[in-house]
């Protein structure tokens, strides 16, 4: 691996981990507060499992000479995290969470499972090891997404509105690194434009079945700039508060 | 607008004087039974019960409340209501069983002949 390349894995590293942190931290908001508590006590424990992933991730980072995992997730500032803007908006309602529960871990899957056959091995090993976990969160995030877009005119409305919403954040997610060309030439990912393509193809099947429309192509507008660490308003306080009891001792045991 | 350590909390504006409705009985969702395989060949065992709509979100529940921690290999739900269930008032109906030592296999006679074995005989 030459240090080219290890820009390019750095980078594609670090918007996973951040994409993963930050959605971890925002759908563990509704721990207590969630619908029900059944409901409550799976969305909290996937939300345990993201901030899991997340930590594998920048531990890979560790082994590339970044700081300890801690340090990177608990003391950046908002304008140093490379993730999409999609993840750090606010939860809202409990159906703008769930359409964005499932809008990301179809991609966040796709991503997983392309790169389960990396030609960098130690993010192949860590994308075989999360398999199940993005299988049970889909899961739990397709039979939301149709149950609730079939039951009634209310939760039905209330789908689309919040799928409406979350599109053009969505298609953020697959905003292209500078490494892009790199990246699919030496085997470590397959690229944006092919996870964006699969992810569609993947989720249309569900949408169909929950009565969601997507937005004709001519008038999407996908919201970049998450990877080179223009956010939205929202992702400052995130971090102020994810990292306020860190903050307040980096340096105690846990 | 309630006040809390918890930030969640405060910014969910919630007013101090806020009645809630108790809800009504059909707005409950049924109960289904959670029973859990620890591994392949083992009996199903039954673990609890969930709250769902229906049974895939009763499997999506009782994988997260009862099969996160420790092993598991499958998980079976089953509508509460499907599950016939025998009367505790009848519960005499069972009374005889410890008598009957005739029907255990401890009691056939043949027991000898294999402690015999046993000992090596």
């Amino acid at each position: 691996m030459n240090q080219n390349s290890t820009e390019a894995i750095k980078e594609l590293l670090y918007k996973m981990a951040d994409d993963l942190l930050i959605i971890g931290h925002r759908n563990s908001e509704w721990t207590g507060l969630g619908p029900i508590l059944e409901e409550d006590i799976s969305f909290s424990s996937m939300a345990q499992d993201k901030i899991g992933q997340a930590q594998a991730i920048y531990q890979l980072l560790h082994d590339l000479g970044e700081q300890e995992p801690d340090t990177v997730a608990f003391t950046r500032n908002a304008n140093q995290f490379h993730n999409s803007q999609l993840v750090e908006l606010p939860n809202g309602e409990y159906d703008f969470s769930l359409v964005r529960h499932f809008l990301y871990d179809h991609a966040d899957q796709l991503r997983f499972e392309a790169l389960a056959n990396s030609s960098y091995e130690p993010l192949a090993k860590v994308a075989r090891k999360v398999k199940g976990e993005l299988k049970y969160h889909v899961f739990h995030a397709n039979t939301w997404l149709v149950k609730l877009g079939s039951a009634n005119e209310e939760s039905h409305s209330r789908m689309q509105t919040a799928f409406n919403d979350a599109w053009n954040y969505a298609l953020g997610m697959f905003e292209k690194s500078a490494f892009e060309d790199q990246l699919i030439a030496e085997g470590i990912f397959e690229g944006e434009d092919i996870l964006q393509e699969k992810w569609l193809a993947n989720i249309t099947p569900y949408l169909i079945k929950a009565g969601i429309e997507i937005p004709a192509s001519s008038n999407w507008k996908p919201v970049f700039g998450g990877r080179i660490g223009q956010h939205t308003a929202e992702l400052s306080p995130l971090v102020e508060e994810m990292s306020e009891v860190f903050r307040y001792d980096p340096t105690a045991e846990w | 607008m309630i006040k809390s350590l918890d930030p969640r909390v405060t910014r969910a504006e919630i007013e101090i004087e806020n009645p809630i409705a108790p809800l009504n009985e059909l707005d409950q969702w049924e109960t289904y039974e959670v029973f859990h395989q620890k591994k392949r060949g083992d009996q199903h065992m039954h673990v609890g019960i969930v709250h769902a709509p229906n049974a895939e979100m009763a499997f999506l529940f009782g994988k997260e409340q009862y099969g996160r921690r420790g092993f598991s290999v499958n998980i079976w739900v089953v509508k509460t209501r499907d599950v016939f269930a025998s009367e505790y008032d009848d519960s005499d109906i069972f009374d005889t069983v410890p008598e009957k030592q005739y029907r255990e296999a401890g009691g056939y006679k043949v027991m000898e002949k294999i402690n015999k074995y046993k000992k090596g005989v």
